[in-house]
């Protein structure tokens, strides 16, 4: 099997997936719409928390939030992808691509593919309302870039970890299975104060969640305030590297059904 | 059969129904980690001069039952959903089942599930250490006022659910319900919401005053005014989605 027939498979199915996308903007529309009214509801109705004691962060509530709900729906872009591996499945579209498709690990690579279009557009959006409700931006050109990369290997991981499930179980129905990690990964990290205000057991999860990490580096890209990068981007690769052996076990799993 | 064996087959069916999903168990959950985080995380708002007390648990912990019955809808929805995808909703027009009993049924699976989540996240409150300043009769007052909310927010899944004729569609209609307990006073009394046009979008939206009727019952005591919008609130919204839901009904079960 040669590189390219992966990368063939690949390209077919993100072009499949996106075309559903389109014919179906009831699939597509509503997941665009939670993150921009995350963004609405954490910057428009908690920003009085940047007057709580001891809340430094020189960007401004709006970009830091932005940051959270940013990477929020690159984690939730990949998970909603496995909805619809999960839907393959059930249909038995699923076991028919398997047969004709020359290198199977190309469709995990399609459907990735295919998550990372579908966040693209609704970063875009997501970029365009924060812009438009005047949200600071400190940092230069690279280091928005930077935040841009973070989000789209944290919407890799969050594909991966969906991809998994879906082809363990092959039903939407786990569904909460895919969402409910992903979530509690996100909201056990400092997304409405910095870490130093959390305090109690939330404080102790956050500290050892790789999340808090990735909206450290992400809050520091947008303010030009950088830090905790290398950790954030080793965090992330690894994180990665673990759940690409995690679909792939569940690729095998769903080839023995074929 | 009279109206009322009528809706109690097709309530007990919902129920069934509903307790026989696994993935309930999620919706029971889900609420109580975003309660255990968000208490948590939003802890420091509290420090803020103005806001009503210094238990953000105790503040936060209407949203719980809220979110619980905008579950329901998504349950009551997507069961009816899938009633029509199978074509059952089809097969039960052949019969003489009423119409209205069809609709009022489809909602006991949603208020049974509704009643247990409220149960079970005052429990959770009272064991993390919420009091409530309307004692033992308030925290029944707030169980009936959660019930009254997961009926109106059941009835408007029922609605999607005949529009569009897919369990699918519906779960993809949900976060458009969600919109409403986002743009609300959840996380932050209305008085100290700072950005205006959230504070505006928060006082029109009914989903706020449901919020500070429960919150009410919690921090405050019984306050009359509160409550009477909480109450008529959910009711009103209860009418509206059941007159929405008895036209869509009639188109989709035409009787030939």
């Amino acid at each position: 099997m040669s590189p390219g027939s992966m990368v063939s498979v690949a390209l077919a199915l993100a072009w499949r997936q996106m075309t559903i996308l389109r014919k179906n903007p009831s699939l597509f529309v509503p997941p665009m719409l939670f993150p921009l009214m995350s963004f609405m509801a954490f910057a428009g109705g908690l920003s009085r928390l940047r007057h709580v004691p001891g809340f430094e962060f020189r960007g401004g509530y709006t970009a830091f939030q932005f940051v959270f709900v940013l990477l929020q729906s690159a984690a939730f872009g990949g998970v909603f992808t496995g909805f619809g591996i999960a839907r393959d499945f059930e249909r038995g579209f699923a076991r028919r691509l398997m047969i004709a498709a020359q290198h199977r690990s190309g469709l995990v690579l399609g459907y990735a593919l295919a998550a990372m279009l579908r966040w693209s557009l609704v970063a875009l959006m997501l970029t365009l309302v924060a812009l438009a409700a005047h949200m600071q931006i400190g940092g230069n050109g690279i280091d928005v870039f930077g935040l841009y990369t973070l989000g789209a290997i944290f919407n890799f991981i969050g594909l991966l970890w969906a991809c998994g499930i879906a082809m363990r179980f092959r039903s939407v129905q786990a569904g909460p299975l895919m969402q409910t990690p992903i979530f509690a990964l996100l909201f056990l990290a400092p997304v409405y104060v910095p870490l130093a205000l959390l305090d109690g057991w939330i404080h102790a999860a956050a500290r050892l969640n790789p999340v808090t990490y990735f909206l450290a580096a992400g809050r520091g890209f947008i303010s030009g305030d950088t830090k905790d990068i290398a950790l954030a981007f080793g965090l992330a690769g690894l994180l990665a590297l673990a759940l690409s052996v995690w679909a792939l076990r569940g690729l095998k799993r769903a080839e023995q059904i074929v | 059969m009279n109206a009322a064996r009528e809706v109690g087959a097709i309530a007990w069916r919902s129920i069934r129904r509903t307790f026989r999903q696994p993935a309930n168990a999620i919706v029971l959950v889900f609420p109580l980690m975003l309660m255990a985080v968000n208490a948590n995380g939003l802890k420091a708002a509290t420090h803020l001069p103005g806001f009503p007390t210094t238990s953000f648990l105790a503040f936060f912990i209407p949203f719980t039952f809220i979110q619980g019955a905008l579950f329901a809808a998504s349950t009551a929805g997507t069961e009816l959903g899938r009633d029509i995808d199978t074509g059952f909703l089809n097969r039960l027009a052949l019969t003489p089942l009423r119409g209205s009993a069809l609709l009022v049924g489809h909602l006991g699976g949603a208020l049974a599930q509704t009643f247990i989540q409220a149960l079970v996240y005052l429990g959770v409150g009272l064991l993390f250490g919420v009091r409530f300043a309307s004692g033992v009769a308030g925290m029944a007052t707030l169980i009936l006022l959660a019930l009254c909310i997961g009926a109106g927010f059941a009835s408007a899944g029922i609605w999607i659910a005949l529009r569009t004729g897919s369990g699918e569609a519906v779960q993809s209609q949900i976060p458009v319900l969600f919109f409403l307990l986002f743009i609300s006073s959840m996380n932050m009394p209305r008085n100290l919401i700072e950005v205006h046009w959230f504070r505006v979008a928060a006082t029109l939206n009914p989903v706020s005053y449901m919020i500070e009727g429960m919150r009410s019952l919690v921090i405050q005591g019984w306050n009359g005014q509160a409550l009477a919008l909480g109450f008529g609130l959910s009711l009103a919204f209860v009418t509206l989605a059941m007159t929405a839901s008895s036209f869509a009904l009639r188109k989709r079960m035409a009787r030939t």
